[in-house]
């Protein structure tokens, strides 16, 4: 059982305990403690249960590659699954609960997946799909479910209670990791003047070098680190962060870090995570080696760890797995780990070379401690259930079948050999070289990631290249699997990837059912595709997939490397893009007065609008009903501000608009306003609104709500790359005016009222003109158009003073019982004129002429955006589905979209149409349902009755007939 | 005109960086020949300030001069000056192809003070901030929106956004501006 | 996620503060041209792996268009130029030949 030393630990401070909590229980650790450190110094070997045959799980590495130790932490708005106990440091009060098993860690019903082993072979849920499916659904998946799933999602009822935020920092270097390569490297740059980051994932500083005390330049590594930090902070131009990941190199040198600001400090009033956006010159990774586990059966059991880690937990934390701890190597390295734990008084009855003789500094070393070196043996099987009892060793270069020799230990450590860390070398596009005698890929300095001159921008320094530094070491042998012949129970039970369960044997049998390409193999077994995502089994996976295919390790080569090196949180993704700037609310003048008013809301892009401002206890429906009747029988208002407002001007403003709009735009008169169409190259309708000519070489473009600014887009994409000699500016004026539409019989009283000096008069003031001036005491530019065919005028005055004109209007209007209407008021009044809506009537294969807007296609002109596209075939084509009203013969109200079945079916096979609803209403007006649709022919069909679906899958007639339901002749607009 | 509001009234909030809407301004876009003796006279008339090179913004007696584009500038005068602003333009550019227009209600205008202003920014706008002279100008977007921002001084910058979204730009710099969210990237 | 550099302000942002606007050097066909050249104009685009000419605005910052080179599988940017140029300028034609000799050149 593991357990605190009585002595040493470089980074914990005795003097501060802190109490925690693992699965409820009350633990004790100390103040620079990992979770990890913390549960081991606690004797907590066991930490959980591994996905598949929820097999006990303990603590295998000390880092960011842990496969094993994933615990929930916190709870209620601060619960979070699958948290690393390795990266985790240990606070007070920290809650943690360990996964995968029911009812209880120790006792696991589901652990009898691991007696079904033989059952649950690779591919074995893709195999189970292909069997009959009703078996599938009512026996195995019911299974499956209850034990399935990586940690336990949180409550979606629950809010992250914490803040984050994001960081866009430019540098010319950066360093990721801050070892003795990575803080070498950062000295170099910034000697040189550059401006520099360098991040370092863990806490603390150093890397291996100062766990295994090492000397830098002379000097223990400890020192060295200490003063080059000093250098570092102290220098304007360097950016030091520690607890900060580098999650991934992009494109042109785009690297994200993601900082955990507070993870180590609960309740601190701080951002809890920051992703650091950042453009680097360069990127130096300096991210080291991971130690890769060695295949032995049983190595999945709680108490056998990765030697490194072994030794990290006894200089580091003063943590000991055990009290007998059996050390198993291919390489010297490993060896470190059995003299550390022999000088922390830890017995280590043997250490267990694969390699026969190895003749190393270290192992002269170990054997001069008086430490018993097995060479040429292997671990043949590892005792124990939920903890490790003892090893059972045997000739390396055998079958496992002879037992040489039982040693009873507590633990293992176990060293396969090291593997750079070249993630972010591969993100975005470096290749790597197979290094035969180190049996790892590396980078090739000849294939680097390619930055946005050509040029490589990524290197990789120190144990990332490859460079593991220990020159007079002995050779290390790889082993891919331990004994080197073992048989098939043995294979079965060595673990490639333990937190997905996926054994050597699993790789084997992919490779006989025809798994060839590496990555078919990852998903068909899916080996790596847990959390850690095979940071310790992949190149064992590939070894043995290379072994299994007869082929070269290099020939095989590895899965790609994704980003995020290891997860990072949603919170730090999203930023500060939450609640109530998840994303931006455009707001007009008068937003506040509508909301203050009860309006209920509609989007419109980004836009709020008034959908209807329903009174106490009204429906939405009695709410539209009451104020278009309001407005066609009095006077009502509407807040128009969101429609876009383009300044066209200059000497070719009149030929420019000729160009965009469908008519024709330069015969309209100043103090005149027309309707016009816009089309793209297609001759499908884009846009449409009220243009006003200002003067003459200025005109005033009204487009709808959602089309300014790409209006305003494409009118300056013809001007600056097709037309670019043609002298016309546009300035968007959307945002520079308040615009109100005043609309009812009553409007011109109201407005005549406020007093000015602008003649409103019939005579003086008709129809489609418009006027500049005062009313009242405000400046207003007034518009006299109708989109509700009433008298109406559309006044814009700056948006300053938008609520105090409009004020100025409820005042006005007090007498005629002026109120405000929304956007479903606006649209019903709309279809009773049988006025089109861009976006109802159009879906960006409507063109005008389907529309009936013939009238407004110029015949005369010889060329305008989208003319040609008219003239296609198909488009002058009689068959066209084209604009009529529609009256159901019982008077409901159609479906939005429903279609007009015919029977048979079309070219696709599908059901055969011939016509849709593009609006539908219930009109207050007329008392009945009134819609408008795009029928086959329809203008050559008036009067004809045709059958529409229903929501409910029924059918309900409708007579096709004029789309203008009321005041055809438009007497009421024109008084 | 007594009863004209800017988009949020004037608003303060004091966190890593005091933050401040400006109230009303008078903004005027200018477009035209940046080149021209014609448009420099017309932009000294109305400002007294010099046509700022790109990416800059100048500073006249009655006036401030920012360049937004190749062909564009934005003026900022005291609000009650916009109207004469573009008369004063439109008489002098009488003949060239210019155009000015009053954009002073379309706008929102934001004064960022204080050391950290840069650590905020650089919350919600993708900018290299190092070597930002005073007198330098950006367009960009803050966060999801476009902006352009520039340095008034060593510790006091401005942002200007369109005004429908003031209530946003407001609501993210208040946020990114919390205390406990200092970055020490450009400060220490 | 692309860096660029726009000719026309001099900014170097990153890409989320431009609009691609697809393939350059595109000629317009309008009334009375041939049915083959306006599907030419309207419907086919180059897709090289390789050198590419391409459209791109700079949205979020000074508003213009402008044209570059670039290498859509190495993502290298050979150069940008004025949109006012119809067909790629001579000096950004011989830095692509210098980087990569095997391409075919434009069109
Ligand atoms: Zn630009």
């Amino acid at each position: 059982m593991s357990y605190r030393l009585a002595t040493g630990g470089r980074l914990i401070d005795r003097s501060r305990p802190l109490d925690f909590t693992f699965n409820g229980k009350t633990l004790r650790g100390f103040a620079g403690d990992t979770l990890a450190a913390a549960l081991l110094g606690a004797g907590q070997t066991l930490v959980g249960r591994s996905f598949k045959y929820h097999r006990p799980r303990g603590i295998v590495a000390s880092g960011a590659e842990e496969p094993n130790a994933l615990v929930g932490m916190g709870e209620g708005q601060r619960f979070e699954p699958n948290q690393r106990t390795t990266t985790t440091e240990l606070f007070s009060g920290l809650k943690a609960v360990s996964q995968n098993h029911w009812p209880s860690l120790d006792f696991d019903i589901g652990a009898v997946n691991a007696k079904l082993w033989r059952f649950f072979p690779a591919g074995f849920y893709y195999k189970m799909f292909i069997h009959p499916r009703s078996f599938w659904k009512h026996v195995y998946e019911p299974i499956v479910r209850q034990s399935a799933g990586l940690g336990k999602a949180p409550d979606a009822e629950t809010r992250d209670a914490d803040r984050y935020e994001q960081f866009y920092a430019h540098c010319d270097v950066l360093v990721a990791g801050g070892g003795i390569a990575g803080l070498t490297a950062a000295r170099a740059a910034a000697a040189e003047g550059k401006r520099v980051i360098v991040i370092e994932q863990a806490a603390h500083w150093g890397g291996r070098a100062v766990v295994d005390g090492a000397e830098v330049e002379g000097q223990p590594a400890a020192g060295w680190v200490e003063a080059v930090l000093g250098d570092l902070h102290a220098n304007p131009a360097v950016t030091v962060l520690n607890r900060t990941m580098a999650a991934g190199v992009h494109d042109h040198g785009y690297v994200l870090a993601y900082q955990r600001v507070a993870d180590h400090e609960p309740g601190a009033d701080k951002p809890r995570h920051r992703l650091w956006r950042v453009r680097a010159g360069h990127v130096i990774a300096a991210t080291g080696a991971i130690e890769r586990p060695l295949s032995f059966a049983g190595n999945d059991l709680p108490g056998v760890m990765l030697a490194a880690a072994v030794r990290d937990y006894v200089v580091n934390w003063a943590v000991s797995p055990g009290k007998r701890v059996v050390v198993v190597t291919n390489n010297d390295d490993a060896y470190r780990t059995a003299l550390a734990l022999h000088a922390a008084g830890v017995a280590v009855p043997v250490i267990i070379d694969a390699r026969t003789e190895p003749r190393g500094a270290l192992v002269e070393q170990a054997r001069a401690a008086g430490l018993r070196v097995a060479d040429g043996m292997a671990v043949r099987s590892v005792k124990g259930g939920k903890a490790v009892t003892g090893v059972e060793l045997c000739r390396f270069d055998s079958d496992g079948g002879a037992v040489a020799e039982t040693i009873a230990c507590d633990a293992v450590a176990m060293s396969g050999g090291w593997s750079p860390v070249v993630h972010l070398w591969s993100h975005c596009g470096g290749k790597l070289l197979w290094d035969e005698a180190g049996a790892f890929f590396r980078p090739d300095p000849s294939r680097p990631p390619l930055g946005r001159d050509g040029q490589g921008f990524v290197t990789c320094t120190g144990a990332a290249n490859g460079d593991l530094g220990d020159t007079d070491a002995a050779p290390m042998m790889p082993v891919w699997m331990m004994p080197a012949k073992a048989d098939y129970l043995l294979r079965a039970k060595m673990w490639l990837d333990p937190q997905n369960d996926v054994k050597v044997s699993d790789v084997q049998l992919a490779a006989k059912e025809g798994y060839a390409s590496v990555e078919h193999t990852k998903r068909y077994t899916t080996l790596g595709m847990a959390t850690d995502q095979g940071k310790l089994s992949n190149i064992n996976g590939l070894a043995i997939l290379s072994d299994a295919l007869g082929q070269p390790i290099p020939q095989t080569g590895t899965t790609t490397f994704r980003p995020p090196y290891t997860p990072i949180s949603l919170g730090a993704i999203a930023g500060e893009a939450r609640g109530p700037i998840f994303q931006p609310l455009r707001r007009t003048p008068m937003h506040a007065w509508h909301e203050a008013n009860g309006a209920h809301w509609e989007p419109v892009g980004q836009w709020r609008r008034p959908y209807c401002y329903p009174r106490d206890g009204e429906s939405h429906g009695h709410a539209v009903s009451r104020e278009i009747t309001q407005v066609r029988g009095s006077v009502g208002l509407l807040d128009a501000s969101t429609l876009g407002k383009l300044l066209v001007t200059g000497p070719d403003a009149a030929k420019f608009l000729d160009m965009l709009y469908t008519n024709m735009m330069s015969t309209l008169k100043p103090g005149k306003c027309r309707y016009g169409l816009m089309c793209n190259e297609n001759g499908f309708l884009s846009d449409d609104g009220v243009v006003a000519r200002l003067d003459d070489q200025t005109f005033l473009c009204h487009t709808t709500s959602g089309g300014a600014d790409r209006i305003h887009a494409w009118m300056e994409d013809w001007l600056q790359c097709e037309w670019w000699d043609w002298k016309v500016h546009v300035v968007n004026l959307t945002e520079e005016y308040a615009q109100i539409a005043v609309v009812g019989p009553n409007a011109r009283k109201v407005l005549e009222k406020l007093g000015g000096d602008i003649d409103l008069s019939k005579e003086a003031f008709p129809f489609m003109d418009w006027r500049e001036g005062r009313l009242g005491k405000f400046r207003a530019r007034v518009f006299r158009i109708s989109f509700s065919g009433e008298l109406s005028y559309e006044i814009a005055v700056p948006a300053s003073e938008g609520q105090a004109f409009w004020d100025a209007l409820m005042q006005a209007g007090a007498e005629f019982g002026m109120m405000p209407y929304g956007t479903e008021a606006l649209h019903v009044m709309r279809a009773e004129k049988g006025f089109i809506m861009i976006g109802d009537e159009t879906d960006g294969t409507v063109i005008p002429q389907d529309l009936g807007l013939d009238w407004a296609v110029s015949k005369k002109k010889p060329d305008f955006l989208g003319k040609r596209g008219m003239e296609r075939p198909a488009m002058t084509s009689a068959d066209r589905w084209k604009l009529v009203g529609l009256e159901t013969l019982d008077g409901s109200v159609l479906a939005d979209g429903a279609l007009a079945p015919l029977p048979g079916k079309n070219v696709n096979g599908q059901q055969e149409t011939q016509g849709r609803v593009t609006s539908t209403y219930f009109s207050p007006t007329l008392g009945r349902g009134i819609a408008m649709g795009l029928v086959h022919r329809g203008p050559e069909r008036m009067g004809e009755v045709i059958a529409f679906q229903t929501e409910s899958g029924g059918r309900v007639e409708a007579r096709i007939v004029d789309p203008c339901f009321y005041d055809k002749a438009g007497e009421k607009q024109n008084v | 005109m007594s009863e004209a509001v800017s988009a949020l009234n004037g608003a303060h909030f004091a966190g890593l960086v005091d933050l401040a809407e400006a109230g009303l301004k008078g903004m005027v876009t200018l477009r035209g020949d940046l080149s021209s003796p014609a448009l420099a006279a017309a932009v000294k008339a109305a400002t007294g300030a010099a046509v700022p090179a790109v990416r800059r913004i100048e500073a006249g007696a009655s006036g401030q001069a920012a360049w937004m584009s190749p062909d564009e500038l934005l003026l900022i005068t005291p609000y009650a000056r916009a109207g004469a602003v573009v008369e004063i333009l439109r008489r002098e550019l009488a003949g060239e192809f210019a155009t000015a227009a009053d954009v002073s209600d379309a706008r929102a205008l934001f004064k960022i003070r204080g050391p950290q202003a840069r650590d905020v920014l650089a919350k919600i706008c993708p900018v290299d901030f190092t070597g930002f002279a005073v007198g330098e100008l950006r367009r960009t977007r803050a966060a999801q929106v476009a902006a352009a921002l520039w340095r008034e001084s060593e510790d006091e910058w401005r942002l200007v956004c369109f005004r429908s979204v003031a209530q946003y730009v407001w609501d993210l710099l208040a946020t990114v501006s919390a205390p406990g969210g200092e970055v020490g990237f450009y400060h220490r | 996620m692309l860096l660029l550099t726009c000719p026309c302000c001099g900014v170097t942002a990153e890409e989320t503060e431009f609009a691609n606007g697809g393939e350059a050097h595109l000629k317009r066909f309008g009334p009375g041209s041939s049915d083959a050249d306006y599907e030419a104009y309207m419907f086919n685009r180059k897709n090289p792996r390789g050198v590419h000419f391409e459209r791109w605005r700079h949205a979020y910052g000074c508003g213009k268009w402008f044209l570059m080179a670039r290498d859509t599988m190495t993502l290298e940017v050979y150069g940008a130029y004025p949109a006012q140029t119809t067909e790629p300028p001579a000096e950004i034609v011989a830095k692509i030949k210098a980087r990569r000799p095997e391409w075919e050149g434009y069109k």
